[in-house]
């Protein structure tokens, strides 16, 4: 089995929108987020000599962010008290009595179902963009997820619109292709 | 009419973004009923917009990743 190396200048380029996805899915919370994948990183820095090389890094890593996940609702759940569970009877005053049964999921619906999916997409989607070369992986990232308008992403990385939509072309099609097995 | 594969590619991916004109649509309509490749490729572009816009994406900005390229302590 080929042992996998650490090349921490190349994490923020290619793992920091995967994890801070995974991460957002997790507190639901943007600042948050992104402090945890900035802890990951220093904490996988730190130990970055206890690195066996038996996983890819990027499994590393999210190894690390979870368990920074789990601290995180440990820490806010620290005072004492907040780590009861507590119910809040339903305000909702058209419920015949305040019953538990009325507020256990819904064996049939597919919402829970369908925010899994979402996610494992969300993080194969990233993946896929992470292993497109540099520049379409920004402009494809600038274009697609953060909504730019082109005219800004032209002027933010000093290229024309052509130029751009050959960029977008490439880093689709690449996309295609990368997400073809699975998501087709 | 006819307009070139290229040039219908490039349109339907401005499509994705809604930045086609009235005129490219038209004019990449009927290049789709021609011609068998572009129409596949037209049915997968659009495809992954749907896959991207189910999966809520979030991206960090350029400058959050610059801020935390230089708080990493990079050492060779």
């Amino acid at each position: 089995m080929e042992t996998h190396q650490l090349h921490p200048d190349t994490w923020v380029d290619l793992y920091a929108d995967y994890l801070y996805n995974y991460a957002v899915a997790r507190v639901n919370d943007a600042e948050i987020a992104k402090d945890l994948v900035q802890e990951t990183f220093i904490a996988g820095l730190k130990s970055a000599k206890n690195f066996k090389g038996d996983a890819a890094e990027r499994t590393w890593l999210i190894a690390i962010l979870k368990r920074k996940v789990i601290d995180h609702y440990r820490k806010i759940n620290s005072k004492k008290g907040k780590a009861e569970v507590r119910m809040n009877y339903s305000a909702q005053t058209d419920a015949e009595g305040d019953w538990l049964e009325e507020r256990i999921a819904d064996p049939n619906s597919n919402f829970e179902n369908d925010a899994l999916e979402n996610e494992e997409l969300g993080l194969a989607i990233q993946k896929c963009i992470a292993k497109l070369p540099k520049k379409q992986a920004q402009v494809f990232t600038m274009k697609t997820i953060e909504g730019m308008e082109t005219e800004d992403i032209c002027n933010a990385l000093g290229i024309n619109a052509s130029n751009l939509w050959v960029m977008i072309h490439r880093a689709r099609t690449g996309l295609m292709g990368c997400l073809n097995q699975n998501w087709f | 009419m006819m307009i070139s594969c290229e040039k219908a590619a490039c349109i339907c991916n401005k499509a994705q973004y809604k930045e086609a004109s009235f005129w490219e649509t038209i004019s990449l309509r009927f290049h789709i009923l021609m011609c068998k490749a572009c129409t596949k490729h037209s049915k997968q572009n659009k495809k992954l917009t749907t896959l991207c816009n189910k999966a809520n994406l979030v991206a960090l900005s350029e400058e959050d990743k610059r801020k935390m390229k230089e708080s990493l302590p990079t050492k060779n």
